[in-house]
């Protein structure tokens, strides 16, 4: 066995990210670690070379206990990292970056002529054709990353981790990082290989590791672990804490509001088609990497979309920015709240209307009387539990906090409402709560397209589900076909 | 073709303000040597650079910590202690005065490296309490007055005699400036210096030793400090435990003018050198200028012009630096 860590665990400011967690590796073989977002397996990683320090557990490296301290020890006792958020010192060139702390020396002086060659031939064998001399910030993202695989496979590593290194790579860029792996695993060393793409993890993992919520939940074989298997693996079951909303009966084809027909965008959306109905709950699954994100994006003209069409209300449309989408009446609801969605320290009553002051000004000046008229009126229609509508959204839950942002939207009257993750972080009730409120909503005509990761939130809501795989729209499975199973073989499914 | 212009390519932000401070300095030469008759005298250039070595020496620490995306105020006060204890010294031995004075600034700069690698305190913070600090002991160990040096052991040659045509403190600027271009383009801890400048997370990241490599870049800046210091007692006959007010921010104008970013992760030690050179040639300029008699300038109206040239420098810069990043 080459490493070895038991009973990892570590918490961040109380909060705990990895519980009991464990990894095996043997020499020269290539072991995939996967799970959802939030896993732990970035933490897993950086637990293991020295850059958080361990809580708990044992780690044990070529048959000794270890405890690295700083990723320098790491780094010298033969593990190579490449980390999630690519490290790379912007300003230095190329080859000083494959170089730097083991630069090839003369006299104890850098020299700068092997270091040239050395990244040359290096950057050869990847098929690189690049200025070595010019600074890494000088290029695109999945040259850096190249760069940063270099600079790993380069170190004579025994051991050589790889934090989700395709995310940002195109087809010919993988299948050289897989070519470098397989001549990494034929000289004995192992690689770590995090990821996401099921595709890529079969083409290239010799074991895999499946972590969920902090914990190991399965070790085997790749061979012997089914996708499907892997997949209900990752996202695990919470089946019993929902009930089923929605009434289980063939839902009536309504007419189709927002059609999106073949999108493609760079690597992440490649061939996306969906319809999002009146009245309806359209959910849009997929794994992690898949593109959901991307895809609601680009219809919202927060990215421009490269082929295909969108069409709203049967009118051809192509929006350049937000504003536009705005305008036609699409709102979205981002991800992650802290960042793009709420302003912390502003009250409930500013956060509910920002999207709306434009609208609200008389005479340059907040109409005081219509914001107030809005504001109670969200309040009491979603059910926000709040001191007053004064007091700072940051200290309300994040399921009211949800609402908060709901209504934000709701108050600029869309016909569509793009809503990701809508329920990411908040607890069974509110989740429930936010469920219904969307339900209601599109009752009242409201077509919502709902980005989700948990199945049972989809099951639970969702009037017709498109599934999307590695970019590209795979399945879209309507009310009475929906099933965790059908989702799962649909979500595991590979494009050829 | 490409491979002989190398060295001259433009490859990062910096570049263009590097060669632009060269040619203003160049400009600034040729200015001088048209209007002012005595301007390129033996006797103005060589008193220049006895003058102007401890600033330089000064700056050259400065670029180092700025590289790294740090700062250190505490130079001033370092080099005004480092006299004092350089005079109180020189008695015994000029050898005495001399290390005395550069391990006073070698301590400062160990503090300030312990306090920021360790206790985790802002650079700003750190090297502004140092300062204090500094300026106090200095005035604790002079009783508050400047304190002679001994003219019996030769410590006085430091700053005042000349080796081969050229004074000793220039030939020390010169020694520490070439070992200062060594470290940051030839060594490998110059690389780390300027990754760490870059990102410190990553460079941690990536296996560097941070702290090290930090601790040592803010005790060279100390010692050279020191060095400064000892260098000004030795010139002027006394440890001065007033003088170094505004050094630092000589020395970080100095850096700056050379084209090196405050944001750290770029910078070079020549172009350093010319910014130093650059800003004391604008006062030795304003100096002759007072001479011919047309204007009178009083050192209040110096500084502020100092000041006016400085902020144009920056803003040139910075202009240049966001055309490079756009462009
Ligand atoms: N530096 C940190 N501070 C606080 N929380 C963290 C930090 N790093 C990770 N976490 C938390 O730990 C959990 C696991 O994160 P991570 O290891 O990045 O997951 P993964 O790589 O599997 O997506 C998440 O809940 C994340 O928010
Ligand atoms: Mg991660």
């Amino acid at each position: 066995m080459l490493l070895s860590m038991q009973g990892i665990s570590k918490a961040f400011a109380g909060v705990a990210a990895l519980k009991s967690a464990s990894l095996e590796v043997e020499p020269a073989e290539v072991m995939a670690l996967v799970g959802q977002n939030g896993a732990g397996k970035s933490t897993l990683i950086k637990i293991l070379t020295g850059v958080y320090r361990r809580d708990a557990g044992d780690i044990t490296f070529d048959g000794k206990p270890v405890d690295f301290t700083m990723p320098a020890e790491a780094q010298s006792a033969g593990i190579a990292t490449i980390y999630q958020e690519i490290n790379l010192a912007p300003q230095r060139s190329v080859a000083e970056n494959i170089y730097l702390s083991r630069e090839p020396k003369r006299f104890g002086m850098i020299d700068h002529a092997a270091m040239r060659r050395g990244a040359a031939a290096v950057l050869q064998t990847f098929n690189l054709a690049i200025d070595a001399d010019r600074p890494v910030a000088h290029f695109d993202a999945a040259t850096r990353q190249m760069v940063a695989i270099a600079r790993a496979v380069t170190q004579n590593a025994r051991l050589v981790i790889m934090d989700e290194p395709t995310s940002s790579l195109d087809e010919r860029e993988v299948a050289v990082l897989f070519e470098t792996i397989r001549t990494l695993k034929r000289s004995g060393v192992a690689v770590i290989f995090i990821g996401h793409r099921l595709d890529e993890l079969y083409a290239i993992c010799d074991r895999v590791t499946i972590m969920r919520d902090g914990q190991t939940v399965a070790k085997s074989p790749m061979a012997d672990m089914p996708k499907m298997a892997l997949v209900r693996h990752m996202l695990g079951k919470e089946l019993a804490a929902f009930q089923a909303m929605a009434p289980d009966q063939d839902v009536p084809e309504r007419p189709v509001r927002l059609a999106v027909d073949k999108a493609g965008a760079g690597v992440r959306v490649r061939d996306v088609s969906l319809n999002v109905r009146e009245g309806e709950i359209s959910g849009l699954a997929g794994l992690l990497g898949s593109g959901r994100t991307e895809t609601a994006r680009l219809i919202f003209g927060a990215d421009r979309m490269q082929s295909g069409t969108i069409t709203m209300d049967g009118r051809a449309r192509a929006y350049r920015e937000p504003a536009d989408a705005i305008a036609d009446g699409i709102g979205l609801v981002s991800e992650d709240r802290k960042i793009d969605g709420i302003v912390p320290d502003m009250s409930i009553r500013e956060n509910m209307t920002l999207a709306l002051l434009p609208k609200l000004k008389k005479a340059g000046i907040v109409d005081r009387a219509r914001q107030d008229e809005i504001v109670t009126k969200y309040i009491r229609a979603l059910g926000v539990k709040c001191a007053s509508p004064d007091q700072p959204i940051k200290e309300l839950s994040g399921g009211n906090q949800q609402k908060v942002l709901l209504a934000r939207w709701l108050a600029t009257d869309p016909r569509v409402l793009i809503i990701d993750e809508p329920t990411r972080g908040i607890d069974i009730g509110a989740k429930s709560q936010i469920l219904k409120l969307l339900r209601s909503l599109a009752d009242d005509g409201l077509s919502v397209l709902m980005i989700s990761s948990e199945l049972e939130e989809l099951l639970a809501a969702a009037d017709r589900v498109t599934v999307l795989s590695d970019g590209t729209s795979v399945a879209t499975l309507p009310r009475r076909e929906l099933s965790e199973a059908a989702l799962l073989a649909a979500m595991a499914h590979q494009v050829e | 073709m490409q491979t002989l212009l190398r060295p001259f390519a433009i490859k990062s932000p910096g570049d263009l303000a590097r060669i632009g401070v060269i040619l203003a300095l160049a400009g600034l030469i040729l200015f001088g040597a048209l209007r002012y008759d005595n301007f390129l005298s033996p006797f103005n250039i060589l008193s220049f650079l006895r003058y102007n070595s401890m600033f330089a020496l000064i700056a050259l620490g400065m670029a180092f910590v700025i590289i790294t995306g740090g700062i250190d105020l505490s130079v001033g006060g370092t080099a005004a202690m480092a006299s004092v204890v350089a005079a109180l010294l020189s008695p015994y031995h000029w050898a005495a005065g001399l290390l005395g004075g550069m391990a006073a600034g070698l301590a400062v700069g160990a503090l300030n490296g312990f306090i920021i690698t360790k206790m985790r305190i802002q650079p700003f913070i750190a090297t502004l309490a140092t300062m204090l600090a500094a300026y106090g002991t200095g005035l604790l160990l002079a009783n508050n007055q400047s304190v002679s040096v001994s003219y019996d052991t030769g410590f006085t040659v430091i700053g005042q005699d000349d080796f081969l045509g050229f004074p000793i403190p220039a030939w020390i600027g010169l020694v520490a400036y070439l070992l200062g271009w060594l470290v940051l383009e030839k060594l490998p801890v110059g690389r780390h210096i300027l990754a760490i400048g870059d990102g410190e997370a990553t460079a941690g990241l990536m296996g560097l030793k941070v702290e090290r490599t930090l601790a040592a870049v803010y005790l060279a800046s100390g010692t050279l400090a020191g060095l400064a210091g000892v260098i000004l007692a030795s010139q002027f006959g006394a440890g001065q435990p007033t003088e170094g007010v505004g050094w630092e921010l000589f020395a970080i104008a100095s850096v700056v003018v050379g084209g090196t970013l405050l944001t750290g992760g770029s910078g070079s030690v020549g172009a350093t050198l010319a910014g130093a050179l650059l800003l004391a040639m604008v006062f030795n300029i304003l100096n002759f200028e007072n001479g011919l008699g047309w204007i009178s300038l009083s050192a209040y109206w110096q500084s502020v012009i100092r000041g006016a040239f400085l902020l144009v420098v920056v803003v040139l810069q910075a202009k240049l630096m966001t055309r490079q990043r756009s462009g």
